[in-house]
């Protein structure tokens, strides 16, 4: 039996398609999740994928986060379902209080979009388990509120706490503080990440294919804790 | 009625770049002297009936968890008359 993925769509999700298709290259079954749904349809993780949820009302995240879809989510989190934020999902994640901090505009003010080098800087979670440490990846990035901030002690807790899951190498595209491209929550299983690893899954329409490794950690994790059969 | 104004800004500490580039603007317009520009934004919610203190708590909750991220950002509420 393959893991079934749940991915979200929000009205104003835009990168939820990608974010299927990266689950099924990984092997695992895409199981689309509409952001009214009151139950999560007993799917083994969840993908909240990149966009503009409500157009970025309010502050990025802030409404998604009330969805109907969001309270059997965040339980379902505390209880250790991997769940992964990418973008867009990240800021829901922070809006939810599942991860620390929050996401504000780019310090520069602009729009970025490139190909990003990332040092993975944590190899246990569930989702970076696949990946070496202090192995460096490119997997693209557009972001317009992508600076990650937290209190200095938050900062120093993560770090201390080996949850900076991957840092920005060569320049830091947004204003996050100490570098930092994603993080993870103090079990593993949450991560948020603003670069786009769903979009480099193939050599035709990506810059590498070093995204598939966040997908195929979470099929690992899920296999290691006995969810699913190998 | 009544209206209860709800005002959010960045915290002190977090940068804020927009609020930064008006500042910008203000020197090609020909304004000088002012040092800082802090951007926030402004809610403003019409209430039917009293403002009682039950509903001024209610209130002050969603200002928190909605209209503010108390980790990056600051309210304030005020009744009008």
């Amino acid at each position: 039996m393959s893991s079934r993925i749940g991915v979200v769509t929000f009205p104003g999700s835009l990168d939820d398609k990608d974010a299927a298709r990266a689950v099924t290259l990984a092997g695992a079954e895409a199981v689309p999740l509409w952001h009214a749904d009151a139950t999560l349809h007993g799917v083994d993780a969840v993908v909240l994928p990149g966009g503009f949820s409500y157009g970025d009302y309010l502050r990025c995240g802030a409404i998604a986060r009330f969805a109907p879809v969001m309270e059997p989510l965040i339980n379902a989190a505390r209880e250790g379902m991997p769940v992964l934020g990418i973008c867009n999902g990240f800021q829901i994640l922070c809006e939810s209080h599942l991860l620390p901090g929050a996401l504000t505009r780019n310090d520069h003010l602009h729009f970025i979009c490139r190909d990003q080098r990332l040092e993975i800087t944590n190899t246990t979670s569930a989702w970076t388990k696949n990946f070496d440490m202090n192995q460096e990846i490119v997997v693209p990035l557009k972001n317009g509120e992508g600076g990650y901030v937290a209190d200095e002690r938050t900062l120093d807790q993560l770090e201390a706490e080996g949850r900076v899951i991957a840092r920005y190498l060569e320049l830091n595209p947004n204003g996050s503080r100490r570098d930092i491209a994603g993080i993870c929550n103090e079990a593993g299983n949450v991560v948020g990440l603003m670069p786009h690893p769903e979009h480099a899954v193939e050599a035709l329409t990506g810059p590498t294919v070093d995204g598939l490794g966040f997908f195929t950690s979470v099929l690992k994790s899920l296999v290691e804790n006995g969810k699913v059969l190998a | 009625m009544a209206r209860v104004v709800v005002n959010v800004a960045l915290k002190p500490e977090i940068l804020d770049p927009q609020g930064r580039a008006v500042q910008g603007a203000f020197g090609r317009l020909g304004l000088t002297g002012v040092t800082d520009v802090r951007q926030g934004k402004q809610f403003v919610l019409t209430v039917d009936g009293e403002v009682t203190p039950a509903k001024l708590e209610e209130i002050k909750h969603i200002a928190e968890t909605l209209l503010s991220n108390p980790v990056i950002e600051d309210f304030t509420v005020e009744v009008q008359a």
